[in-house]
């Protein structure tokens, strides 16, 4: 009980974002249109790539002589790079098509 | 000064995410609200690569080249791959891009787990300290936080789940897997998942024993290599359950999962926020998360059925998901 006490004021700051950052998610696309669902999909698919900045700390504190940290952090920088990157070129190739296709 | 400036950027980035999620929803901004969240993440990223300073040593970042040469290898792929698929096969492609972040998210988390095994899971602190004229050395080990652990294996199962799982929704939507079920398909599926629980409790109770938090904890001695075994345990059953979560799923249904699996990625980038107290990786891990929930939610509504049906729609047998 204390553990678990002392842990709810250590991280208030973190839980407080949790919570507001659910709220806010839930707010921010709860009236979206049907046909926007795929784009929206893949927006948020895109957003989510901000693990990639958490490859590129593990990437730039691993030892110089560390070949397997080295090798897995390189994959994946690769692999967040291309969530962050794909996600975005493909949502807005999404979205181009969309807007062609209302004129 | 420049840690400061990160802040800011990190802050830059948050609100560009809420910013852009908002504009994507309405037709008529949602390209520019796309534009804006990329804006937001150049900032967030080239910050990190510059600015970002280890919170005990104040280090900066090194290994530039690979972290580069990784940059550049992904953009490059990530554009072509994006710029060529067919505006059919859309679907498909966030699906792999998805996987890519899950595998990301599973890559820290292993990548963590072994730096923490080769230390022993200890946090040392070397500190030199005066006493009367003599400098002492002193290095204060620490056993690493309980919470810490949790956070890497949940980065890690999440993130290992919405790989196996992408690639197979991936494999589903061109058509190089066919669904696939067998009888008590859901029982084994809930075996495993009871297994990579239990196994990850033991493992991090069997560290917290071990290294003990305190100092009169009892010593017991730490099978580093056997720990570090059933740790890629739990990597293997991760990707099995994702395997099998999406197996028996039909292909129609797949946007749902794939839309299921973003907000698991989410979650597992959540966990890496967690772990490096990073906030922008946090606000936009469980934004995603929670906005990712709420729209598979709303994609099995505009379909008129539930979630659940959807999950677990294929095991009926007379119950056959449409298309």
């Amino acid at each position: 009980m204390e553990a678990v006490l002392k842990w709810l004021s250590d991280s208030q700051q973190i839980i407080y974002i949790v919570i507001l950052m659910i709220f806010v998610g839930i707010e921010v696309i709860g009236r979206v249109p049907s046909v926007l669902h795929t784009p929206l999909m893949s927006g948020a698919n895109a957003i989510h790539g901000v693990v990639i900045i958490g490859a590129i700390i593990v990437m730039g504190k691993a030892e110089s002589d560390n070949y397997v940290a080295l090798i897995l952090g390189f994959l994946a920088v690769i692999l967040g790079t291309l969530n962050v990157v794909g996600g975005f070129v493909v949502t807005d190739r999404m979205l181009e098509m969309f807007k062609s296709k209302k004129k | 000064m420049e840690f400061s400036i990160l802040t800011l950027c990190y802050l830059i980035g948050s609100v560009t995410f809420i910013i852009g999620l908002k504009m994507l929803s309405n037709p008529a901004t949602a390209r520019r609200g796309n534009l804006i969240a990329a804006v937001g993440m150049t900032i967030a990223i080239i910050g990190t690569i510059f600015l970002y300073r280890d919170e005990d040593s104040g280090e900066k970042l090194h290994n530039y080249l690979w972290i580069f040469g990784g940059l550049i290898i992904g953009g490059i792929i990530g554009t072509l791959a994006a710029k060529k698929v067919k505006m059919t096969a859309m679907p498909e492609m966030v699906s792999l891009f998805n996987g890519m972040g899950g595998a990301c998210a599973a890559l820290i988390s292993i990548i963590e787990f072994g730096h923490y095994a080769h230390a022993g899971f200890k946090n040392s602190i070397q500190e030199a300290y005066e006493a009367g004229d003599q400098i002492d050395d002193a290095v204060l080990s620490l056993g690493v936080q309980t919470g810490v652990l949790i956070t890497i294996f949940a980065g890690l199962i999440i993130g290992s789940v919405s790989f196996a799982g992408s690639m197979i929704a991936w494999g589903k939507l061109n058509g190089k897997i066919k669904d696939f079920a067998f009888k008590g398909q859901h029982i084994v599926n809930q075996v495993i998942l009871v297994t990579i629980l239990a196994l990850s409790t033991y493992i991090i109770y069997r560290i917290k024993i071990s290294v003990g938090s305190t100092d009169d904890a009892p010593e017991v001695p730490l099978n580093i290599t056997g720990i570090s075994l059933l740790f890629y345990g739990v990597l293997a059953l991760s990707l099995l359950y994702g395997v099998l979560f999406v197996m028996p799923i039909g292909g129609a249904d797949m946007p749902v999962v794939i839309s299921l699996l973003n907000s698991f990625t989410g979650v597992a980038a959540a966990c890496g926020g967690f772990l490096y107290d990073n906030k922008v990786m946090l606000t936009g891990g469980i934004l995603v998360g929670a906005a990712g929930t709420l729209l598979t939610i709303l994609m099995c509504k505009a379909m008129n059925r539930s979630l659940l049906n959807v999950l677990i729609g294929s095991f009926g047998g007379g119950n056959k998901p449409a298309g």
